[in-house]
């Protein structure tokens, strides 16, 4: 997956859990709390779904690294490395 | 192959679980007594018509994809989409108490002009009530016996104001004796007088049939008509079930929405002794559900909730009588704004009534006693609401249910609505991997039910796996 592919595989993910959201002006470095409403149960679903998806297992200490959508990119791209997206909403 | 969690009843808070688990390919068994769902607000047919049993309203209105609210979090959680719940919401509530009332509704705005009207020097400790009221996210209480009444005392001094709002956060959620848990305070008064009323379009059943086919679309298994006779355990930890068919299923936890003592009961081996000591008193309704040949507006009754007491002080108590007259809820489905109107008017009227009078008539006394006991209830209603008056000549069928129809089809002692009055908030029944879902976890209304199945299922299954 590339970093590109990487953010499309978290927004997907975000639509599928929020889908009144609007997504398309998200900003790479600003909190995702700040720019959406999500609270921590969904945040919780964020990780549940990486689970699902892509086999990821993100421990509670590392919550913090999903903050922004370049610490999605930044902590999740090598753990993605050789997996193919494939989207939550399709899958 | 063993399952990851087995549920005991396909309540709301027993689907919304399962929902959570299921969609994280958890494999996931329902077990349901009966041969319907829904538990306390599930449906039944009667003379081609269907009748919702526990549905009067559900409360905690959102608009779609309002922030922070329950509603859009218990959507969100379980995938659901709201227009797909066709809400309609409410015409009008109101409190009634002798030559006082108190109108409410969706907008909070009207509440505020209406305590300001009735009790103009009340209005702004009213405010403060309001503005200090604990949040959504609020830490739990520290006291878990703390009192709503207390609390409304630090901001209010005239005790009728006091009683009417009481009169609707009892009714519509406490397990205590005349008084409510300050813990549940908050969410009450926000479902209730912040939020509002609003209905499914095609009442509980299509609140149900939606909460069903996400289960089912995620994998989740259900078996009705399989009552759980025993909960397994093996070095004092939950294991599985036996259902009264003597078939064992294993599981590596069990939720339970039996209630607390009811789940403790079914253990098989050391149980953990109750909390307290004496048996808990626990309020249970009688309720009758009239079919009018007119809408209720019609004949004068415009208003989807009106709550009344004939006193100064309302009761809420166990009564020594089969019912207590002296207060009660008269709700319509017909109040709600939606697309088509419904073809028949129906009305409800509910009030306190004691279970142990309703479980030891003979079978010809407790049908003459449930005609009686639904005639005064009407005349009741209608001496706080005259329009009233004219519901006997138009009802086209009446059917009654009592303290003893709800714990048979509830399996809850003493056909308690609300559970015990010792709630257990984090799910814990005292037994390692046995947890507790629905009203005993302390979170009520539809609302609250799903979101208790929603906090458990993240708390206790999923949040586990993470560490």
């Amino acid at each position: 997956m590339t970093q590109d592919e990487v953010i499309i595989a978290i927004k997907d993910i975000i639509a599928q859990i929020a889908p009144d959201e609007d997504l398309s002006q998200l900003q790479m470095d600003l909190r995702l709390r700040e720019q959406i409403e999500l609270d921590s149960m969904d945040f919780l679903d964020i990780v549940m779904e990486l689970r699902k998806l892509y086999g990821v297992q993100v421990p509670e200490k590392d919550y913090m690294e999903l903050a922004t959508l370049a610490g999605c990119v930044k902590y999740l791209h090598p753990l993605l490395e050789g997996k193919s997206l494939h989207c939550a909403q399709r899958a | 192959m063993g399952y990851d969690t087995l549920i005991i009843g396909a309540g709301m808070s027993g689907l919304a679980a399962g929902i959570r688990l299921a969609q994280f390919d958890r494999r996931v068994l329902i077990l349901e007594r009966h041969s319907l769902w829904g538990g306390l607000n599930s449906f039944y047919k009667l003379k081609g018509r269907v009748f919702d049993s526990g549905l009067h309203a559900l409360t905690n209105f959102a608009r779609k994809g309002a922030a922070g609210l329950p509603l859009t979090r218990i959507l969100r959680q379980l995938r659901l989409s709201y227009d797909e719940l066709e809400l309609g919401e409410q015409s009008g509530s109101r409190i009634l108490f002798p030559g006082r009332s108190l109108a409410f509704g969706n907008d909070p705005a009207l509440f505020f002009a209406e305590v300001e009207r009735e009790f103009p020097a009340q209005v702004d400790g009213f405010r403060r009530l309001v503005a200090e009221l604990p949040a959504y996210d609020a830490p739990p209480a520290t006291d878990p016996s703390a009192s709503a009444r207390a609390r409304l005392a630090r901001y209010l001094d005239d005790p009728s104001l006091i009683e009417m709002l009481m009169l609707p956060l009892c009714i519509y959620g406490s397990a205590r004796e005349d008084d409510l848990d300050d813990e549940q305070f908050g969410f009450l008064f926000r479902a209730l007088f912040l939020e509002g009323f609003a209905r499914p379009a095609g009442g509980i059943k299509a609140l149900l049939d939606l909460l069903l086919r996400r289960y089912k679309s995620v994998g989740g298994e259900l078996r009705m008509n399989s009552g759980v006779r025993r909960i397994l355990l093996r070095d004092g930890a939950a294991i599985g079930v036996q259902l009264d068919s003597g078939e064992q299923l294993f599981a590596e936890r069990v939720f339970s929405s039996a209630g607390h003592d009811e789940t403790l009961r079914l253990v098989d081996g050391p149980r953990p002794a109750p909390a307290v000591a004496e048996a808990p008193r626990r309020l249970s309704f009688f309720e009758s559900i009239a079919v009018l040949d007119a809408q209720p507006a019609q004949l004068g009754h415009a208003s989807t909730v009106s709550f009344f007491n004939h006193g100064e002080r309302f009761r809420y108590r166990i009564p020594d009588s089969p019912i207590d007259t002296h207060s009660g809820v008269v709700c319509t489905p017909n109040n709600f704004a939606r697309g088509t109107p419904l073809p028949e008017g129906m009305l409800r009227i509910t009030a306190l009534a004691n279970h142990a009078h309703w479980s030891s008539l003979p079978e010809e006394d407790y049908r003459a006693q449930k005609q009686a006991c639904a005639d005064a209830m009407l005349d009741s209603a209608a001496r706080a609401m005259p329009e009233l008056a004219r519901v006997r000549e138009h009802t086209l069928l009446r059917d009654t249910f009592t303290p003893r129809t709800i714990e048979h089809y509830t399996g809850h002692i003493g056909g308690a609505v609300y559970g015990s009055p010792h709630k257990r908030r984090d799910g814990s029944s005292g037994v390692a991997r046995l947890w507790l879902v629905g009203t005993d976890q302390g979170m009520l209304g539809i609302v609250g039910a799903l979101l208790s199945g929603i906090t458990i299922a993240n708390q206790h299954a999923l949040a586990e796996a993470r560490a």
